[in-house]
């Protein structure tokens, strides 16, 4: 760490220091005197490797201490070889003579004497007398590497205070220490942690008011099942997950694009509410695409993996931000399901962990596969329609079928018609103009077609150049095509997966003078789709004024800008392949060949390069023909594909896709065509959700020198870590597999970090203090067997969560007492042993939430779109953002939803949230800082929401609480709190309020600007007095 | 006693992601908050920063880096073989070299080349040191922000700000330790994470000031509130919350109540703060400043007046210079918006004897490419090879130019400083090796230079 070396620093060596001083060595000539291992050899290991390669550490799995590991080797291999120290690592290591980093890491070299010893005592057979030095055969396994066991209970003496096993293992611990522990919280502390655990939200007075007189033995219980019932219970441990999730509304990076991702946020939130099972939960998120028959569901679950950010500023190489992201992903999986920092190996073997960085690639290799997918998703209301819609339409088709015996013939007829009645197109592969493209990336792919990606213009005009010999070419083709990168599969590049083609351009030159450019004339332009002309969306406004359509494809020869050939069909029809094709007026033909330079306008897209406003061709091709009178070929694509395979060889389903399209071109079937046609205008709008879908032909995966995806090395194919748990037998080599693996029952770490996060987040502090590292080099845990026991709980009981979740709140450590006293604060300052019960500030969202509630203008819609409650305008708009952002405030009930749905900027949080320590999302966080602070302070006091939640408090104070202030005091004093106030509170409350209101009736203060608006004096004291009461410290604390 | 278990109590919770040697060392020392002022590891040269963050990346050809030669061979492509392994964002092999679109003359002492588009900077240019060899990894802006500020081109890292001040603890006592201005035409790329915390506790990111209106979000009442009903409101608030304390003995609750009176302070010195009005004519008029009317020069204005408030480290964003198409005329205006505020306020510093210890620096996330972009002929691509930065005060050898690119600005052929090393040379002025400044996560002890590094000595004074 001294010099500057490719090593990382972190590796600290404290055993190096003393080396320079003047040891004294027995200086052995090779040859001549034997080296002794006990004088000569030993000391110098323990003075300069035991530090990392000793009992404590033992970097690379390597002890130098122990005879037996130490002639073992480490995760590398052998690293003495008696009789030739050059081939020894150990050697090569200490003498500088590999490339790989000299030991001792970051410290000083051995002297040349000690490097002498060393390579004498290997050249002389390395020998180690038996006995000597530690007994250790190979380097410890750590705990965490080792499936968890259940161990049995501890004998404890108070047996009478454990409620259950949990309780057990932290009385032993406190017996064990001389300590007590504290008394069970009152009734009404214990059910507002009870619920501020459970759902996020405090009780409100009258479920307070249940428990309290319920004097039934399982009352307690009875409000457990209560809160893991509702459905805010999936909202508030929902959170928790997206926090490790690393969910955002947005891209990230300079442009941080909206994103729709609220389909997997919602569907975290029903997974816990069902109690999908922990393990079914990991894989569904890791491989619900390759699930069989997957359902909606199981698809958006693997948004998961998608919530990485995406750069899209100009000039990116997308293939390098693919990368990154795949990293993200596997930093995620590592943190939030492993519990383990696997992200050390993308550049080098774990120092710490026995994690190779060969390791590191066969999990990537798992996750490389996918195509960065964006999947039409549907609510179960647009489900249900659009079954009914197919229903109908089958119905039909199916009584068409039957009122026309013959259709098999009449259709095979027809098939034969036009199977042939194409003309040959020759694709066209042009250079990309790099200046052109206004900073997208114009890939080109095996079939021809180019595939645009990265940063997406609003307007421009590619330029693509192609030589060609062909002569007398007479029109040209463009085909847009799906792909499963673009949005809802394309084949366009906006947010609904369209595009509109302002002008189709074509100017040839001979190749023997290519300055004589003539620009090609077309006379003629036919689709398989033309639209009707339509104005375009408010979304792609320009500021211009100007009247800007789309339409059919005439528009895209017609010599206007504001005209354009749109493929925006219906929402069922809007995402197909579509061509069009371009006659020129004469053909076009030069000796020697020509050199066709292609044009492709796309100026249709709005006035914001930095939002969704882009309306870009996707994925396309182009060809050209010599052909006379070519036309776009009015079978669509996918129709076409089929009629390639025998009609014997198809499916049911391909043949019902040829009829539904051949159905359209019997001219007798107009009215069942019409009413078709019908249906699909009433298809649903749905939404759009990022998912992984699995590739056909896999990536190849290369260990990457450094981490750096322009240096790859070695393939790899997918595998496991040797030192954790070995592949379930059957695991398929895909991200299934990978799943499989991961929440087997002998993982050693997925119960247990996830055990670990749930405790953290009930008591503050995990069993295990560093819960994204359950690794060597994580914090001892403070109750190891409990974690174990609680960790194999889970699993035997079919991963339940909600079971686990029992199994905490009904334990007598959870109910304890928070009240702490000098001497307990001195002796455990953080808790660690559990004689008391957890006391600390509520997370950022809970802070918003409890507001919300005790104001009563709490709305408790679960799910759907994200919301804007009110924000700083100016944090949206430059300079303050880089781009303009869309912040469109939330009115009414919206306003009001738990801050869970507040719409996520990562490049701008929300203010209030972030100021209460919740993450952005640009990375995995299993564990949230709290601060307390003074800006803090300033939001609660002063922020436009809070306001309005202490003017609503005072308004429900003055309406439902009571006929004097004293009533109305306590009624306010519940909604923020729980429990009554002391007459003392009460005192300093009702002293605050008659000074408060008598400024607001003697004018001193006007109560119209504190009501926003009313100018009520009685009203404006009360507020002041809520105000105080949603401040308080207790009111954002869990006691 | 009480206050130190307190605030040992604070200070654990807070940090308690992972105790990294210098909250150890903290720990023993018994300090009082996690922004209490602390000692580096030896004596500073500079107490605090002033970075001026000219993000999108100014063309050093324009401005600092004359290269009559990439006028001579104006037009003509660049050897293949400079080009050799070279990533860049929209050009391609075929851009032809452009030739400086400006005149230089020399100015100081030393004679030190400079652009006409930088008059202001030219005088003061005995003040401060030019590295013209400056080289980073990044050639995208968000990577390359992220790279400038955190040490690394992925996001989660703490920023060179929250470093500082998770080492230094602040001198401000009703201001935030590390403040933050944005102006120019956009905010920076990176985001929010330009100036984050990273893994470190969240007291030390940075907070977002603006230049007019409300300096922090939620400062002033609410309409309706006074201060005398904000003061009985506070005064409330501390009693209930000093009855609760006494019923359940959570010291944590005596830092709520600290908070919600540093909060109170912080609304009557922050508008005072923002009040350049009180300025003398002179001194605004030396910045260009104009009361009222947010731009980078009131930034630089108000940089000084909240170090003179013991705020440690304070970033202006000043993001319009992506020059990719018309650089000459862009160019100059943002010259014309930053020359003069950035030229005086070293000035300023310096006649107030600030500058002695305070470290001003200069620069973008990379430079600008020799070669031409767009047919215009009139504009420049990312370049990570080569760029220049300046550096006043604070420790740095005033008037020093150092490092030289090749013949056409391209790579840098002599004392190149790698954005690590310009990080472990502002950590040395500021009294930390920059190798020890870490903190623990995950399992490992990170620092600013990550596993990079090395100490620029010439340019020390």
């Amino acid at each position: 760490m001294f010099r500057k070396a490719k090593s990382p620093v972190w590796v600290c060596v404290p055993a190096v220091v003393c080396l320079i001083a003047g040891v004294k060595l027995a200086s052995p000539q090779a040859g001549t005197s034997k080296t002794d291992f006990v004088r000569d050899v030993q000391p110098v290991l323990a003075r300069s490797c035991f530090g990392c390669h000793g009992e404590k550490a033992q970097m690379g799995g390597l002890r130098l201490d122990a005879r037996a590991a130490a002639l073992k080797g480490g995760q590398t291999g052998k690293v003495i070889v008696p009789g030739n120290a050059t081939s020894s690592l150990l050697y090569q290591r200490v003498a500088g003579t590999s490339d790989q980093a000299r030991m001792p890491m970051g410290a000083k070299p051995l002297a040349a004497a000690e490097i002498a010893v060393i390579k004498t005592w290997i050249e002389q057979g390395a020998e180690w007398p038996e006995g000597v030095g530690a007994k250790a055969s190979e380097a410890k396994k750590h705990w965490a590497f080792v499936p968890p066991v259940k161990a049995a209970l501890p004998a404890v003496k108070n047996a009478a205070w454990a409620k259950n096993a949990i309780d057990r293992f932290v009385l032993a611990k406190l017996e064990a220490e001389g300590l007590q522990p504290s008394m069970e919280a009152d009734r009404t502390t214990l059910l507002r942690r009870l619920s501020l655990d459970l759902t996020g939200l405090p009780p409100t007075p009258a479920e307070v008011d249940v428990f309290v007189k319920d004097k039934s033995r399982n009352a307690y219980e009875k409000q457990v099942e209560r809160l893991l019932a509702s459905p805010h219970y999936g909202e508030r441990w929902g959170r928790h997950w997206l926090d490790a999730a690393r969910y955002a509304d947005s891209d990230g990076f300079e442009k941080d694009k909206p994103r729709n991702v609220w389909f997997y946020r919602d569907w975290v939130i029903n997974a816990l509410n069902r109690d999908l099972g922990y393990d079914k939960f990991i894989t569904e998120q890791l491989a619900g695409d390759l699930l069989p028959n997957p359902a909606q569901d199981q698809l958006v679950a693997t948004g998961f993996l998608r919530n990485s950010m995406i750069n899209e500023e100009g000039g990116i190489d997308p293939e390098q931000f693919r990368m990154e992201a795949m990293f993200d992903r596997m930093d995620a999986i590592g943190r939030s399901v492993l519990g383990l920092t696997v992200q050390c190996s993308q550049c080098h073997n774990h120092k710490y962990d026995p994690f190779l960085q060969e390791d590191y690639y066969k999990i990537f290799a798992y996750l490389n596969n996918s195509h960065e997918a964006n999947a039409a998703v549907y609510t179960p209301q647009e489900q249900q329609k659009r079954a009914e819609l197919f229903r109908r339409m089958h119905e039909i088709e199916a009584d068409l079928q039957h009122r026309t015996p013959d259709w098999r013939k009449r259709m095979s007829e027809w098939e034969a018609r036009v199977k042939n009645d194409q003309p040959e197109w020759v694709v066209l592969r042009p250079e990309v103009d790099d200046i052109s493209t206004g900073g997208q990336k114009y890939s080109l792919q095996p079939d021809g077609s180019f595939l645009a990606a990265g940063y997406a213009p609003t307007k421009h005009t590619v330029k693509m150049t192609a030589k060609t010999d062909l002569q007398n070419i007479t029109a040209f083709r463009i085909e847009l095509m799906n792909d499963p990168n673009l949005p809802l599969s394309g084949p366009g590049r906006s947010v609904l997966g369209t595009a509109a083609l302002s002008e189709f351009m074509v100017e040839a030159a001979p190749v023997s003078d290519p300055k004589m450019i003539t620009k090609v004339k077309f006379v003629k332009a036919t689709a398989d789709l033309n639209l009707p002309e339509r104005e375009l969306d408010p979304m792609y406004a320009d500021k211009s004024k100007k009247r800007r359509v789309t339409g059919p494809v005439s528009y895209a020869i017609d010599g206007m800008d504001e005209t354009a050939w749109s493929n925006d069909a219906d929402p069922g029809r809007r995402n197909l392949p579509r061509k069009a094709v371009f006659v020129a007026d004469r053909p076009i033909a030069n000796a020697g060949g020509s050199i066709l330079t292609i044009l492709l306008r796309q100026n249709h897209g709005g006035w914001n390069s930095d939002d969704n406003q882009n309306h870009n061709l996707g994925r396309f091709r182009l060809s050209m023909t010599t052909a006379t009178d070519a036309v776009a070929d009015p079978v669509p694509a996918g129709v076409r594909e089929i009629l390639g395979v025998a009609e014997a060889q198809r499916t049911p389903a391909q043949t019902r896709t040829v009829f539904a399209y051949w159905r359209t071109t019997v001219p007798e079937w107009k009215q069942a065509n019409a009413e078709i046609e019908a249906l699909w205008q009433q298809y649903p709008a749905g939404s759009s959700q990022l998912v992984l879908s699995e590739r056909g032909s896999m990536r190849s995966t290369h260990v990457l020198a450094r981490g750096d995806f322009l240096k790859p090395g070695r393939e790899i194919a997918p595998g496991v870590p040797a030192f954790l748990n070995p592949l379930p037998s059957g695991a398929p080599g895909n991200r299934l597999g990978l799943a499989r693996w991961l929440t087997d029952r002998n993982a050693p770490t997925t119960a247990r970090a996830m055990v670990n996060r749930v405790w953290q987040t009930y008591f503050g502090t995990g069993i295990v203090a560093t819960s994204e590292d359950l690794g060597r080099q994580s914090e001892p845990p403070s109750h190891p067997e409990l974690l174990d026991w609680l960790s194999v709980e889970l699993m035997d009981r079919g991963w339940s969560m909600k079971s686990l979740h029992r199994m905490i709140v009904t334990s007598a450590t959870y109910r304890q007492s928070s009240k702490v006293t000098p001497d307990l604060q001195e002796k455990d300052p953080f808790n660690r042993l559990l004689a008391r019960g957890p006391r600390f500030r509520v997370e950022a969202e809970i802070v918003r939430d409890i507001a919300l509630a005790a104001s009563g203008l709490l709305n408790a819609k679960v799910g759907g779109p994200s919301v804007n409650p009110p924000a700083p305008e100016f944090l949206f708009l430059p300079p303050a953002s880089y781009g303009p952002k869309q912040w469109p405030e939330s009115k009414g009930a919206e306003r009001y939803r738990r801050a869970l749905y507040t719409f996520r900027y990562r490049s701008v949080p929300y203010p209030m949230l972030q100021t209460f320590d919740a993450p952005n999302g640009d990375f995995a966080c299993v564990r949230r800082a709290r601060s307390n602070t003074p800006l803090q302070a300033l939001t609660t006091l002063n922020e436009p929401l809070f306001i309005e939640t202490a003017r609503a408090l005072a308004k429900k104070t003055l309406a439902e609480g009571g006929k004097d202030d004293a009533q109305r005091i306590q009624y306010a004093f519940r909604r923020c709190l729980s429990r009554p106030p002391s007459a003392a509170e009460r005192d300093e409350l009702q002293t605050l309020l008659a000074r408060a209101r008598a400024r607001y009736q003697s004018g001193g203060l006007k109560p119209e600007e504190m009501n926003g608006g009313e100018a009520d004096a009685r009203l404006a004291g009360w507020t002041a007095v809520a105000r105080v009461l949603l401040n308080l410290d207790e009111t954002i604390t869990k006691e | 006693m009480k206050t130190n278990s307190i605030a040992r109590r604070w200070f654990l919770k807070d940090c308690s992601i992972g105790l990294g040697a210098m909250a150890m060392q903290q720990l023993t020392a018994a300090s009082a908050n996690p922004l209490a002022p602390k000692k580096p590891h030896y004596e500073p040269r500079a107490k605090r920063v002033i970075f001026l963050f000219m993000a999108g990346a100014p063309s050093h050809l324009e401005m600092f880096d004359f290269k009559p030669q990439l006028a001579k061979f104006d037009g003509t492509l660049p050897p293949p073989d400079l080009l050799k392994g070279y990533r860049a964002a929209f050009i391609n092999p075929n851009s032809k070299l452009m030739g400086p679109k400006f005149k230089f003359a020399r100015y100081g002492q030393n004679g030190t080349e400079l652009s006409e588009l930088i008059p202001h900077t030219a005088k003061i240019v005995d003040e401060i040191a030019i590295v013209k060899s400056m080289a980073t990894d990044a050639f995208n802006h968000a990577p390359g922000q992220l790279l400038m500020n955190t040490g690394t081109m992925q996001f989660g890292r703490p920023s060179m700000g929250a470093w500082v001040t998770y080492g230094l603890g602040s001198e401000a006592n009703d201001l935030p330790a590390f403040v933050v201005f944005s102006s120019g035409k956009k905010g920076p790329s990176g985001g929010n994470s330009c100036w984050g915390s990273g893994f470190l506790p969240t007291v030390y990111q940075g907070v977002q000031f603006r230049g007019s209106g409300d300096p922090v979000l939620y400062l002033s009442n609410p309409s309706g509130v006074d201060t005398q009903l904000q003061r009985d409101s506070l005064d409330s608030i501390r009693r209930l919350n000093e009855m609760h304390k006494a019923s359940v003995g959570d010291p944590e609750i005596d830092t709520r109540i600290n908070s919600f009176e540093m909060a109170f302070k912080m609304q009557a010195s922050a508008p005072e703060l923002m009040d350049l009005s009180k300025e003398p004519k002179h001194v605004l008029d030396l910045y260009g400043a104009v009361p009222g009317k947010p731009s980078f020069a009131n930034n630089c204005l108000l940089a000084r007046r909240l170090i003179e408030r013991g705020v440690r480290f304070v970033q202006l964003y000043h993001e319009a210079w992506d020059q990719h198409g018309s650089l000459v005329r862009d160019i100059k205006i943002n010259c014309k918006d930053t020359d003069q505020a950035s030229a005086a306020l070293v000035l300023d510093l310096k006649q107030r004897g600030l500058l002695k210890d305070t470290l001003v620096v200069w620069g973008g996330e990379f430079g600008r490419t020799p070669m031409v972009q767009g047919g215009g002929d009139d504009g420049r691509d990312h370049h990570p090879n080569a760029f220049t930065m300046w550096m006043a005060g604070g420790g740095v050898k005033p008037g020093l130019v150092m490092g030289e690119t090749d013949e056409l600005g391209f790579n840098v052929t002599k004392d190149k400083v790698h954005v690590h090393d310009l990080h472990a040379t502002i950590m040395h002025l500021l009294g930390f090796e920059h190798t020890k400044l870490t903190y623990r996560f995950q399992g490992r002890d990170y620092r600013l230079t990550d596993v990079h590094g090395e100490l620029v000595n010439k340019l020390l004074a």
